[in-house]
């Protein structure tokens, strides 16, 4: 397989939901998410009652993703950050640490200048902490970390899924 | 790419429903989303051109129940069909946990079959996967149409390692179902083994 699972331990959880919140604090943002490449959602927070934040995983990905082939058809590696601008609401995606995305929605109680520049100053510890959470997954994985709640399913457990 | 979340308690796999243009992908999403509870499912969405084809890609998240005290959350993806939109294809595979392949059974789109089957295993390879070791199923679909094929003849020129096979006619609901199951299983059971 040519990625890894990726396991998202409670401690690492609380630690990137409190750096996310940091910077949506210091940013004065509406809404801060990180998202895994491939569209998983890992942490939310702020007003995100009244947002679909599965879906907004997946389009960011895919967005994150379109722009990337973009970039490499023009020969540059990728494009680190981008940016949409609605009439109220505005979208700051960055990658950080590589892997990951981070969502960013603001809006006039904020600005484009004060989210990059809280955006950069957030993203050495946010990405410091994916990589540990990256390690613990490793180990999780090779049953350093516990074990795996998947090891034992029975046949049963997954036809209970389907009603049988 | 399967991402266990141990503070949500939650499980997400991505299965992707790969095939050729028209052959009935966005409709078996489409049918999911009809008959699924709204309480298990998200939204549908469908990057789509104005003519309804799949553009980028269709996305629904479904929730199927819980193993162990874990949801399980299937996020289930389409790629577009044609041809000519190979780049976002590839694109899709990415962290890809199983794929359902849907062939179209009338005889003119056997060609057009087999060429989206090869494009799958060439683009699951570039994303350095192999299909003979992910979870498979191939869904033969339009088994209502005039001209479908014979069951045996489709086998014979579409299965590439004994996977399971369901006959389909997505736009009614048969086969839908039978083929998201056969899937989730076997990434559950793939799961199991990889824990």
């Amino acid at each position: 397989m040519p990625t890894s699972d990726i396991i998202l331990l409670e401690e690492d959880f609380r630690v990137i939901r409190d750096l996310i919140q940091k910077l949506r604090n210091d940013a004065n943002a509406r809404v801060v998410c990180l998202v895994d490449r491939n569209g998983q959602q890992i942490a939310c927070v702020g007003e995100a009652e009244a947002l679909d934040t599965t879906a907004l995983a997946s389009l960011a990905a895919g967005n994150v993703a379109a722009t990337d082939s973009l970039a490499r058809l023009i020969g540059e590696k990728d494009f680190s950050t981008l940016y949409h601008e609605g009439e109220k609401d505005n979208l700051h995606l960055s990658i950080v640490g590589g892997k990951v995305i981070l969502v960013v929605i603001f809006d006039e109680r904020s600005s484009l200048g004060l989210v990059r520049l809280r955006v950069k100053k957030h993203a050495g510890e946010l990405a410091a902490a994916l990589e540990k959470m990256q390690q613990r997954s490793v180990q999780a994985r090779s049953g350093k970390a516990g074990t795996s709640p998947f090891t034992d399913i029975t046949d049963e457990d997954i036809d209970s899924l389907f009603g049988k | 790419m399967t991402f266990i979340n141990y503070a949500a308690r939650e499980i997400n796999c991505k299965i992707v429903y790969y095939g050729p243009g028209l052959g009935g992908k966005t409709t078996n999403l489409k049918w999911i989303f009809g008959k699924s509870n709204p309480a298990s499912r998200g939204k549908l969405i469908s990057l789509a051109t104005e003519t309804d084809r799949t553009l980028f890609f269709d996305f629904l998240p479904l929730d199927l129940g819980t193993i162990r005290g874990f949801k399980t959350r299937f996020h289930l993806y389409t790629v577009p069909g044609q041809v000519f939109y190979d780049a976002s294809r590839k694109l899709i595979l990415k962290g890809v946990d199983g794929v359902v392949f849907v062939a179209d059974s009338q005889a003119a789109r056997m060609e057009a079959n087999q060429e989206s089957l090869k494009n799958l295993q060439s683009n699951l390879k570039d994303q350095g996967y192999n299909l003979m070791k992910i979870p498979y199923v191939l869904q033969l679909n339009k088994r209502d149409t005039a001209s479908a094929m014979a069951l045996e003849e489709m086998k014979r020129q579409l299965l590439i390692k004994n996977e399971p096979v369901f006959e389909a006619v997505a736009h009614s609901g048969t086969g839908v179902f039978d083929t998201l199951k056969a899937i989730a299983r076997m990434v559950l059971v793939e799961l199991r083994k990889t824990a």
